[in-house]
């Protein structure tokens, strides 16, 4: 049907008199890295929710790839390739990140179900997660529950858990939030360094990095796409301009 | 920390699913009765079965975060099934208990369904008017079950047709004690097991399980029909071991009871049910002989004492209390 790696058709959602969600239309072209920018309110996290599963949107369609996934459970979407982290950090604070980690990666295999074999019998998957974790620089604390973690390793633990599933588009919330401007900068090197088989969209605040690291934006007004283009089209265009200075958010530089 | 770190990670995780020193001698320990109280190995059996019993609560509530508050409906499935089998002319132990686990983990399986969807307080409630409702059923249909009078005629056969049940309790412990430590080999591999992981899991954070792609319905739906099957097997060595079975085993009571045990012991702990069922059923044979008939009142006082001073129970505490002793040296 289409060479785009995720596509939202005609989706809309609505709480009561609350539209959180009008009409949305969206393709991410395969391995682009897409900003999600438009001020508070706009609908962005609204957005992921109706992409993962997490809401079921009134109307309209959800595709990935050329499969139609509208009807999917969550957990039948992360399995087909469409993951996302959160902007609050949800993990298992009991867990230590290795622990966490490995369950990721056993659910994607589908050993999570066996119960008659030891854990350390899946040399490969822990070796798996503990290559994921060396990747993001966790491998020194990875024997440490979530918990002790600091706020910053929590956020990487974030993408770790994500990356385990093997995603093809991944919708990351908001992954830099709360963490100090230095780290946030470390961890979007990061996320520039996935695979370009990975197609990523990120929702972000800071325009700084929103400039640096996208090669696409989109921007969301009242649960609404205002305009998509390239980080240069989107500084220039006047309505996205008027939004933000309107909001006062600051001007846009690129 | 970083001595764990070093360690690389294969080893930590075998490190943690290694036998302890503590763990052999809680095993040695459980035959002590047999030497040195015989008097007392009636007792020591009620402990033994109060303890797998709270084993398949503790896989339920402590490890996977469930709460139930009607888990006596899969231990008096259990009870019945067995007691029912040797009514009707077949005494034998072992199938009779593979029977009745199996016929109270088809209920569990059945009942799974409705538990998978619920939480927190509405899982009380269902799970609190499923017991009810399966005790009201076994004392209505008293053509069956014996109703208030309970099932009477029992016969265990010898097992293995060996060991006959003797008054003194000797065959009634071994046989109990030689059928919770075989459970609790196979619970102890489960813990350990990719599944026990996600049930953690599901225990930390059941929301963010299927943004990793897990079916947490299904792994549910699982690890219930597991702890229901136990109940039941458990059910069925009290029926076994004192060829009766009353309302009782089915009842809220006891439902209760297997919920105190496991928190004074130390929910989500593979040991917490056994260490509780240990204190709660000595501390109750104890007090009901000091104060025939206020002996509640000193249950109710040793609950909130172990709540108050050691939330995690009495096997959190000793390990809290081994962690600072280590910190110091």
């Amino acid at each position: 049907m289409s060479d785009s790696a995720l596509a939202a058709r005609g989706v809309n959602k609505s709480f009561g008199s609350l539209v959180v969600a009008s009409d949305v239309e969206l393709s991410l072209p395969q391995g682009v890295r897409y900003a999600l920018i438009g001020p508070n309110g706009a609908g962005k996290t609204t957005l992921i929710n109706l992409m993962t599963g997490m809401l079921r949107p009134d109307s309209g369609c959800i595709f990935l790839g050329d499969e139609d996934i509208t009807e999917l459970a969550p957990e039948q979407r992360v399995r087909r390739g469409l993951v996302r982290t959160y902007q609050i950090n949800s993990l298992f604070p009991r867990l230590t990140a290795l622990e966490s980690v490995t369950l990721a990666v056993c659910e994607r295999r589908r050993i999570a179900r066996t119960f008659w074999r030891q854990l350390t019998a899946y040399r490969h998957e822990i070796d798996e997660a503990h290559d994921i974790l060396s990747a993001l620089t966790l491998a020194p604390v990875c024997h440490r529950p979530t918990r002790e973690l600091a706020y910053g390793q929590q956020r990487l633990l974030e993408i770790a858990l994500a990356l385990a599933t093997r995603p093809k588009v991944l919708l990351l919330d908001e992954p830099a939030a709360g963490v100090p401007r230095e780290e946030s900068k470390e961890l979007f090197a990061a996320i520039a360094g996935l695979s370009r088989d990975i197609t990523v969209l990120f929702i972000e605040h800071d325009m700084e990095l929103v400039f640096r690291f996208a090669s696409r934006i989109i921007v969301m007004v009242g649960g609404g796409v205002l305009t998509e283009g390239t980080p240069a089209e989107i500084a220039a265009d006047e309505r996205v301009r008027a939004v933000y200075l309107g909001k006062g958010h600051g001007a846009l530089r690129s | 920390m970083t001595s764990a770190s070093v360690a690389g990670p294969h080893a930590y995780l075998q490190a943690q699913a290694r036998w302890r020193r503590g763990e052999i001698a809680f095993w040695l320990a459980t035959l002590l009765p047999l030497v040195l109280t015989p008097d007392y190995l009636v007792l020591a059996s009620q402990v033994a079965i109060a303890g797998l019993f709270a084993l398949s609560l503790d896989l339920i509530l402590g490890f996977s975060g469930i709460i139930s508050l009607g888990h006596a409906a899969y231990f008096g499935v259990g009870a019945y099934t067995a007691g029912l089998l040797s009514v009707w002319g077949w005494g034998e132990p072992l199938t009779g208990l593979l029977i009745a686990g199996l016929a109270a983990g088809l209920l569990g399986y059945v009942t799974s369904f409705i538990i998978a969807r619920f939480h927190h307080l509405a899982l009380i409630m269902i799970t609190l008017g499923l017991g009810l409702l399966l005790q009201e059923a076994a004392n209505s249909a008293s053509w069956l079950t014996g109703g208030f009078d309970g099932l009477q005629g029992i016969n265990t056969w010898p097992i293995l047709q060996k060991f006959d049940f003797d008054l003194y309790g000797y065959t009634a412990y071994s046989y109990s004690l030689a059928v919770l430590f075989i459970v609790f080999l196979a619970a102890r591999r489960l813990v350990y097991s990719p599944f026990g992981l996600a049930l953690r899991g599901i225990r930390e954070n059941g929301q963010r399980m299927p943004a990793i792609g897990a079916p947490v319905y299904s792994h549910i739906r699982t690890i219930y029909t597991i702890g229901a099957m136990i109940a039941g097997i458990a059910g069925a060595l009290l029926a076994q071991t004192t060829e009766t079975v009353s309302l009782e085993a089915l009842g809220f009571q006891r439902s209760a009871d297997v919920v105190v045990m496991l928190i004074v012991g130390g929910a989500g702990r593979l040991y917490g049910g056994l260490i509780g069922a240990i204190v709660y059923i000595v501390a109750r044979d104890r007090f009901s002989g000091l104060n025939p008939q206020y002996w509640y009142f000193w249950i109710g006082l040793l609950l909130i004492a172990v709540v108050m001073l050691l939330p995690n129970g009495i096997l959190g505490g000793l390990a809290l209390l081994a962690q600072r002793l280590r910190a110091k040296s």
